[in-house]
């Protein structure tokens, strides 16, 4: 269990964490999430031991651990470009901390860590011949050699192509939870977050604002920018809640109050699809079509611009008036 | 396509290789043609018998030893100091990078006094009864050649991307694991760059051991230097001269092969020095210890150019503008600070100039095996200076261009000409694994922008390469104003350089003369001092701006 005590990070006298305080029990992963430079990668770098701490404690099942230098804290840390040894062979990559060990049975165990990230028979090969998905898998496996008590991911997918994001998240994911390995991983990208993790912490200049398991800091995020932060399209404040939440009504059990009724909403692009029933009236003022449906932005009376989206079958062509339905479980209360 | 990058090939290299072979090739192949010519007629019988003089033996053997053990001593002393100076952050740390620099530059005599001094039996380490041992030599030759491998390593050590060796600690690697398995692979091109230059320096150095070493000891450079001024046995002096030149030659070939690395691309970042911790106390320690045996020789000299007849005075430095006790020299050694000053500016743009086309040309990667052949054999043959002797170089100038269509005796370009060529290998070798380390496709990214060959230069390699341009441009002037061993044999006597004239001033006799001859030093280390302090600044924030 990992547990950060407000911890504070600064260079030269300017801080770049401020009083973080996080937990991390064994097994799970967490993902700090934020925008670049809000001081995710320092908090990153100061749980390993690479910054000193301005201030706060460290501990690891209770131990204090600021003291330790980082080669003993018996962690792993990937990089966003894996920073791969480039005069050592994938295979010599791979087993660099079995050999600092002096590790019996190297050899296989290298060969078992290629099988588990799919890289079979690229032992001999030189980082330079391989891709930059190649590279990250090999440092996956670099990291996972010695089975560190934390692992430490620093965007380890922001430097791919999005198809190869997707697959090479699904696949850390799926290693992750295999190994029963705790991981701590910083990413400013929240579908990266939401594949790998289980817990999420997010971060804004230097502080972190909320923190919690993944799908309750998605059902209620603390505040408007975090709601944009995670992915909702937009957040309505006032009246226009209030009347979004009305349509709502229908299918909720219980009516909201005067107070929560005005709290704001954070709205999903597919919130709103367009209904010959919905409860609320609006003109198209863009449409643009993907595969997998239409997407608009409708001017709706008393809410002011929202995203909707139709289906394919369903084109409302701009300046038309359309009806919108309410889908509650893409909004989220903010603040509440 | 290929015919296009051979002719721009051949046109960078076109010039520099007619340079080397005017002013290189020429006057060596002459001096050495001395030694086989006899009396008209090809004879090699003369230099087959020196090399079978059990004397040869010896001193051949000799210059190999001493010469490793003080590269050894260089490195070993020259990697902490490297780490201490480049890596960490404390005050005043740009001033000790030029101090120790400046052994680098003054002229060879004045260190060889400067140790004698400081070991003889009145001297404060008399005690230790080093005097005429080879220990004084090797103490003499490291002395003079830790800065090399400092700056040289230090340079690249202060670009090198922390992040690998922050990966590796994070496996588990202590800070001696990180620096085995990480860092000195990285640092290997330069490591062995450095250590082989100086072990060619230490090879052929020439006014270290002949003031330290006396008759007992010599090395194939002061042989030359004997056999071709004081016994005029010419066929000897050439012998021997072939003897170094094919020596160095396996040397850098074997130098190649140990810096052949499985991947020469290094990711260059500057990281921000840090603050010293307690690990570091060993570095630092060894950088005391390097300080301490720089400095006692010059503390020496320094104390020796504040002192006469028992007394502390400037006198010394007052008597630098006359011509000497007994008019020892034809101009004052003011003059003689300009005429050096100027020869050094001259030098050091054409090492430059040279040096930046050569590193171009061999650093760049090659398309076909051809290519690659012919890039590798240039590589070799700008490399051959190193392997020449300044004494042999200058004599060979004397000789081969003071008559038509070469007559350069009296050009005022022939001293920063020599002086250049001397300079040349560091220069080349503080900018080729710098080039070799840039990306590739920086340069191909830069092409697909519309960036012809000129401007992709510019806006990749040149951003990249500033800093070490500016080190090497340093390196060229201080090794300008401090050369000797070809200087001596092609300065005119109206146009002294300030080494020379110091050389001058020991040799006549007067205790006035002598006391002049360390204050002129003082002033020339000063100088070299001054002017690398100027650079590193200057590279510092040039730096910055990129």
């Amino acid at each position: 269990m990992l547990r950060l005590a407000d911890v504070s990070v600064a260079y030269d006298g300017i801080s770049a964490v401020r009083h973080a305080s996080l937990e991390l029990p064994d097994g799970d992963v967490l993902a700090v999430l934020g925008p670049s430079g809000c001081g995710k990668s320092s908090l990153l770098r100061a749980v390993a031991g690479l910054e000193p701490l301005a201030s706060g404690q460290i501990y690891v099942d209770s131990r204090p651990f600021s003291e330790v230098p980082t080669h003993r804290r018996g962690f792993a840390l990937m990089f966003q470009d894996g920073q791969l040894f480039h005069h050592l062979t994938v295979a010599r990559n791979i087993g660099y901390a079995l050999r600092l060990r002096r590790t019996p049975g190297a050899a296989a165990r290298v060969e078992e860590l290629l099988e588990l990230v799919g890289l079979e028979g690229y032992g001999d090969r030189l980082p330079a011949t391989l891709s930059g998905g190649e590279r990250q898998r090999v440092a996956l496996a670099r990291c996972l050699a010695v089975r560190p008590r934390l692992l430490l991911l620093d965007e380890p997918l922001s430097s791919l192509d999005t198809g190869l994001r997707q697959r090479l998240a699904a696949d850390l994911r799926q290693i992750l939870t295999q190994k029963r390995i705790t991981a701590l991983m910083v990413t400013h990208d929240h579908e990266e977050a939401f594949t790998v993790a289980d817990r999420l912490a997010v971060m804004r200049a230097g502080e972190i604002v909320q923190q919690g398991p993944i799908d309750e800091v998605w059902r209620t995020p603390i505040d408007p920018e975090t709601a944009l932060f995670l992915g909702y399209a937009r957040v309505l404040e006032g009246p226009a809640a209030g009347i979004v939440r009305d349509v709502c009504v229908g299918d909720s059990a219980e009516p909201p109050t005067q107070t929560s009724r005005t709290i704001p909403l954070a709205v999903r692009r597919s919130a709103f699809r367009v209904d010959a029933d919905g409860g609320l009236r609006g003109r198209v003022t863009a449409a643009r079509t993907t595969p997998e449906q239409v997407r608009l932005v409708v001017e709706v009376e008393g809410v002011g611009e929202v995203d909707a989206v139709a289906p394919l079958d369903q084109h409302p062509a701009v300046g038309e008036a359309v009806r919108l339905a309410v889908d509650v479980t893409r909004t989220a209360p903010v603040g509440g | 396509m290929t015919a296009r990058r051979l002719l721009t090939l051949a046109g960078l290299a076109l010039g520099p290789v007619l340079v080397l072979a005017v002013f290189f090739v020429l006057p060596v192949s002459g001096m050495v043609g001395r030694g086989f010519v006899v009396d008209g007629r090809f004879d090699p019988g003369g230099v087959v018998e020196v090399l079978g003089r059990p004397r040869t033996h010896r001193v051949l053997w000799f210059t190999v030893w001493s010469a490793g053990l003080a590269t050894l001593a260089s490195v070993l002393l020259g990697l902490p100091a490297a780490y201490v100076l480049y890596r960490l952050s404390f005050p005043g740390r740009l001033v000790l990078r030029a101090l120790l620099l400046v052994p680098f530059v003054l002229p060879t005599v004045v260190v060889g006094v400067a140790f004698r001094l400081l070991i003889n039996d009145s001297g404060p380490l008399g005690p230790l009864g080093l005097d005429g041992t080879p220990v004084a030599i090797i103490a003499g030759l490291t002395f003079f050649n830790v800065a090399v491998v400092i700056r040289a390593v230090g340079i690249a050590w202060e670009s090198l991307d922390p992040r690998p060796g922050e990966a590796a600690a994070a496996l588990g690697a202590s800070p001696a694991q990180v620096f085995r398995t990480v860092t000195l692979p990285a640092l290997r091109p330069a490591l062995v760059g450095a250590a082989s230059v100086v072990f060619l320096f230490c090879a052929t150095s020439f006014g270290v051991v002949l003031t330290l070493g006396g008759l007992r000891y010599s090395s194939v450079e002061t042989e030359i230097y004997l056999l071709t001024t004081q016994l005029l046995d010419l066929p000897a002096a050439a012998a021997l001269s072939i003897l170094q030149l094919l020596a160095i030659t396996a040397l850098l070939l074997l130098v190649g092969r140990l810096r052949a690395s499985p991947d020469p691309t290094v990711e260059r970042r500057t990281a921000r020095p840090r603050r010293p911790r307690r690990p570091d106390v060993v570095p630092v320690a060894l950088t005391v210890l390097v300080l301490a045996l720089v400095a006692a020789p010059i503390l020496t000299l320094v104390v020796g150019s504040l002192r006469a007849d028992d007394a502390w005075t400037l006198a010394n430095y007052q008597r630098l503008t006359t011509v000497g006790d007994g008019n020892a020299l034809l101009v004052p050694v003011t003059d003689a600070l300009v005429i050096s000053l100027r020869t050094a500016v001259d030098a050091t743009w054409m090492a430059l100039l040279l040096g930046g086309l050569i590193s171009v040309v061999v650093s760049r990667r090659s398309l076909t095996g051809g290519e690659r052949r012919l890039r590798g054999a240039l590589d070799g043959f700008f490399m051959l200076p190193l392997g020449v002797s300044a004494v042999t170089l200058g004599f060979g100038f004397l000789i081969t261009l003071d008559r038509p269509p070469l007559s350069l005796r009296d050009s005022p370009l022939l001293v920063p000409v020599a002086q250049a060529l001397v300079a040349l290998p560091l220069v080349v070798r503080t900018l080729v694994p710098v080039l070799t380390g840039i990306d590739d496709r920086q340069r191909q990214a830069a092409a697909s922008l519309g960036a012809g060959p000129l401007r992709a230069f510019a806006t990749v390699d040149l951003p990249l390469v500033w800093r070490p341009l500016v080190a090497a441009a340093g390196f060229a002037f201080a090794v300008s104003l401090g050369e000797f061993g070809a200087t001596s044999f092609l300065a005119r006597d109206e146009h002294p350089t300030l080494p020379v004239v110091i050389y001058q001033l020991i040799g006549r006799p007067g205790g006035e003369n002598f006391g002049m001859a360390l204050s002129a030093s003082v002033v020339l280390a000063a100088t070299t001092a001054i002017v690398v302090l100027v650079v590193d600044r200057f590279g510092g924030r040039s730096l910055g701006t990129v």
